[in-house]
């Protein structure tokens, strides 16, 4: 065989993947890279739920059983670090990897080595932070917050907690970059800016909001650091510091930081509620201007997670005000994808149901969050169980059962076959009724005066406690479930057809096989 | 006649009475349910304010919800629904955003009428300062009848040996302290709060508010409790390994009850016992155990073995069996950039004299020796 022979076979076919361990360590493939974010999610999701699974048993009732109570918030501290930064960001991020070139028409991300630094650096900053669990003082434990002066008596776990923070905002803003860069200059000829897909809208609007917040987080935690170490005093009123400051920056950076997990949500919603009524989503350039708007609005509100801190009257109202006016943005959203479900064709396979249970159980949130912006009422509400009912509502209902439905609706896509319907189904119903029995009793909690973070707790909360245990037991459960679901549909099953759902639109389905080939769209794909 | 007449008056009466009774059942279960109405003027409207938004929400729920329902049911495709093709309409856009809008307003109105009253903390009668410490509270009386008196009030030592046995046992479990805020009915009563180590925040869910105590910050609150009782609430900031159990309890009585409380309370003559009283190491060591139960604890735990590296341990330490004098220095004054604060103006001369002998004489420390409280006065 001649050499030029050999050349042509070669370009013909493309590169597979390379085999082993290697391919994953080396890979600059946005599918293989997609993959790896959402397999490190996952994994991070069982190992975040196992600390919330401590937590609920702790609080199954009154007294202190378990744990003690400094180790309890490690746990309250852990769980939220890890559910925020190694299961909610990295799974969006790895939807974004895998959907976004197949939703433009283009062949890879615009930066692929770097695509696989940002990956590469999530496991060691993990490492470090689980380091901390083992170390004299134990993990943090001031909160996922981190409010100075608290958490400036961490024990030896202060500095690695910084340091896995700074390399996890390195990760993010890299990863954002990439977005940004690929949505500007990869898209197919003919994909203008308002054909894209809601998903890529979301996700380059939130890439924007990581790149300009992650910046300060970071800003944040190293003026802690050096508090700390070199004799700084600016969260010290001794030293002619503020301790408020730290939360002003804190949630100047922690507010964007919410709708970074939420606004893909948007998109990945968007997508599937057109799909199964068989009917195209309604207002899409609305959706548009309201997603950049609850993004510009998100820069503007973040001293709502702090009324009770002494503010003078006037910021205690413009933060209201503004906080109320996000319910406008977001309320449009609800009502375009209910229009769109009006009069359409549904069916309700499981990504249906997980984004039918999302528009609810947000929509739940949401109201709470409404009433909790509301500042008279948030000195009662705030730091109460009813905050954290709100909070887990918008992420655990929004955010997560967004990326539960994504997975199933693009899995067949991706593995080139279909999930196990029932299966499917049973892990929908488990879930949202497990889900609901474990968030809805802590607004009584809440209103009935049970602070957060608290490791036990006076008798006459004891009976929402315990039912709302039951309910976090049921919905972990459910989850070990939905991990061996998604197992089965790597492994094999039925075999998924190139459009996959009946009323499946877009680029990735209309354009590409089921599974997708390692290489696609190495020509661009014509935009009708 | 009169006989479907009193069948008629004994259905009536009897349905009456049950409906009372599950009100009645139901009220005390609504406390579990729902936020408290409160016993001030702050709390009353915030309630309000609560209700008010809470059936707004439900409301715009029931119509969201009803419509995607409805259509759930109606446009499926097992119905054989056929797609309807519409995908836009600028005017539902500008109604949807419009309509909400409004409501906001609607709610923003009395929302910013409450929060001007709540926030106007002028011509108190009385004001109190807060301080939040790891992990107790401190009052002190500025003005009034009460002025100069000032106290510590820790978790009530019953609920402190509850946590690890049986909750059920004591009454109102976590939310019970040795001292309690003994305050007025009737007066605005002014609170400034603040903090020593880290943040921590003042809640009496029936008074209607929160705020933050921050070291080196002066927050303020005001409140004007109409009815006598006792309420209770707790730290609502994270401040620590203790932070579940640093209770607040406020006792409030008739004007001339405070008055009473406050001269008794001020005129407590500690100096008679510090000098006349013979202590003996038996009297100081179980006065010690007391004072170290509420006032050290928390941070030196049970055990004396402390949580290091934050909190160092007692139990073994070279300060707690080397020379008294150091001891007592520490105790006094504190050690400053540690958590580690001064108990001079805590504890009086009995309590440190107590807590340092029994400090000395407990666990494995069994040095022995012992401290008077006429040892800590000339300390001082």
């Amino acid at each position: 065989m001649s050499e030029a022979v050999a050349h042509d076979i070669h370009d013909d076919h493309g590169h597979g993947p390379e085999k082993g361990l290697m391919r994953w360590v080396y890979t600059t493939n946005h599918k293989d890279i997609g993959t790896l974010y959402l397999l490190f999610s996952l994994a991070m999701f069982i190992f975040g739920g196992a600390m919330a699974m401590i937590i609920r048993a702790e609080l199954f009732q009154p007294g202190m059983q378990l744990v003690d109570p400094h180790f309890f918030n490690q746990m309250t501290t852990m769980h939220a670090l890890i559910m925020v930064f190694g299961a909610v960001m990295p799974a969006f991020v790895g939807l974004a990897n895998w959907l976004i070139p197949m939703m433009i028409g283009a062949p890879d991300m615009a930066l692929p080595r770097m695509n696989n630094w940002s990956f590469w650096i999530l496991p060691f900053a993990f490492a470090l932070m689980s380091a901390t669990l083992f170390m004299e003082g134990g993990a943090p434990a001031a909160g996922w917050t981190m409010y100075a002066p608290l958490v400036l008596q961490t024990g030896d776990a202060f500095p690695f907690l910084i340091f896995a923070i700074h390399l996890l905002g390195i990760s993010s803003v890299m990863g954002a970059i990439n977005i940004i860069a690929t949505i500007m200059n990869m898209r197919a000829p003919g994909m203008t800016l308002m054909k894209m897909p809601l998903f890529v809208w979301t996700w380059f609007i939130t890439a924007y909001l990581l790149i300009a917040v992650m910046p300060v987080f970071a800003g944040a935690v190293t003026m802690l650091l050096t508090d700390k170490f070199f004799g700084t005093a600016f969260f010290s009123a001794a030293g002619g510091g503020d301790p408020v400051l730290y939360q002003h920056i804190f949630w100047f950076f922690g507010h964007p930081e919410v709708y970074i997990m939420i606004l893909p949500a948007f998109g990945i919603i968007s997508a599937i509620i057109p799909t199964f009524a068989r009917k195209p989503l309604f207002g899409y350039s609305s959706m548009v201007y309201a997603t950049a708007s609850i993004a510009f609005l998100s820069f503007v509100v973040w001293a709502h997670h702090m009324f009770t801190v002494g503010m003078p009257l006037a910021g205690e109202l413009f933060f209201m005000y503004a906080t109320m006016m996000i319910a406008v943005p977001t309320g449009v959203k609800i009502f375009n994808w209910v229009s769109t479900m009006w009069k359409g064709a549904m069916t309700f396979e499981t990504p249906m149901l997980f984004a039918l249970a999302f528009v609810v159980l947000f929509t739940i949130g949401g109201f709470s969050g409404l009433m909790l912006a509301i500042t008279p009422v948030d000195f009662q509400y705030h730091d109460t169980y009813f905050v954290v009912a709100h909070f887990h509502y918008v992420l655990v209902t929004g955010a997560v059962y967004s990326i539960i439905a994504a997975a199933y609706y693009w899995m067949p896509k991706w593995t080139g076959h279909m999930y196990n319907e029932t299966a499917g189904k049973i892990h929908f119903w488990w879930s949202t009724i497990s889900v609901n029995v474990l968030f809805f009793p802590q607004h009584f909690l809440g209103l009935a005066g049970m602070p957060r973070r608290i490791p036990d707790y006076s008798v006459q909360f004891a009976d929402w406690n315990m039912v709302s245990s039951i309910g976090g037991f049921a919905f972990g459960l459910a989850q070990i479930y939905f991990c061996w679901i998604v197992y089965k549909t790597i492994k094999g099953g039925e075999k998924a057809t190139d459009q996959v759902w009946e009323g499946a639109t877009g680029l990735e389905f209309e354009n590409l096989p089921s599974p997708v080939p390692y290489h696609s769209f190495t020509t661009a794909p014509q935009i009708r | 006649m009169t006989m479907v007449r009193r069948i008629n008056g004994f259905i009536v009466v009897a349905t009456v009475t049950m409906m009372a009774g599950m009100q009645s059942a139901l009220a005390g279960y609504m406390d579990t349910l729902n936020m408290t109405r409160g016993v001030t003027p702050v709390s009353e409207r915030v309630y309000d304010l609560h209700m008010l938004i809470l059936w707004i929400c439900i409301i715009i729920g029931i119509v969201v919800f009803g419509a995607m329902f409805y259509s759930m049911v109606k446009h499926r495709k097992s119905r054989g629904a056929v797609p309807a093709t519409f995908h836009e309409s600028t005017r539902m856009e500008i109604i949807w955003t419009i309509v909400p809008f409004l409501i906001l307003v609607g709610m923003a109105v009395p929302a910013t009428k409450t929060l001007i009253f709540m926030t106007d903390t002028t011509e108190p009668d009385m004001t109190v300062k807060i301080t939040g410490h790891q992990w107790k509270w401190e009052y002190e009386y500025l003005d009034g009848a009460a002025e100069g008196v000032r106290f510590i009030s820790s978790l009530s030592a019953d609920s402190r040996k509850a946590v690890y046995a049986d909750p059920e046992s004591v009454d109102n479990y976590l939310l019970d302290v040795d001292n309690e805020v003994v305050l007025p009915v009737g007066k605005k009563i002014h609170f400034v709060l603040t903090a020593s180590d880290v943040i921590h925040a003042w809640w009496v869910p029936e008074l209607g508010q929160k705020q933050d105590a921050i070291p080196g910050f002066i927050n303020e609150l005001w409140t004007e409790i109409r009815k006598p009782g006792v309420y209770r609430g707790q730290c609502a900031e994270l401040c620590g390994r203790d932070h579940g159990f640093m209770p607040i309890v406020v006792r409030a009585v008739a004007e001339e009850e405070f008055t009473a409380w406050a001269a008794d309370k001020k005129g407590i003559g500690k100096e008679t016992e510090v000098t006349d009283k013979i202590w003996t190491i038996d009297d100081l060591y179980a006065r010690g155990e007391e004072v170290y139960n509420t006032a050290c604890i928390g941070c030196h735990q049970l055990n004396g073995m402390g949580l290091p590296p934050t909190f160092p341990a007692i139990n073994g330490s070279v300060i707690a069996t080397g020379p008294v004098a150091g001891h007592m220095d520490i105790i006094l004054n504190g050690r400053p950039g540690t958590a580690m604060v001064a108990y001079k103006d805590q504890l009086d001369d009995v309590d440190i004299a107590a807590v340092i002998t029994y400090q000395r004489n407990a666990w494995d420390n069994k040095v022995g020796d012992h401290v008077l409280p006429a040892d800590v006065k000339a300390m001082r």
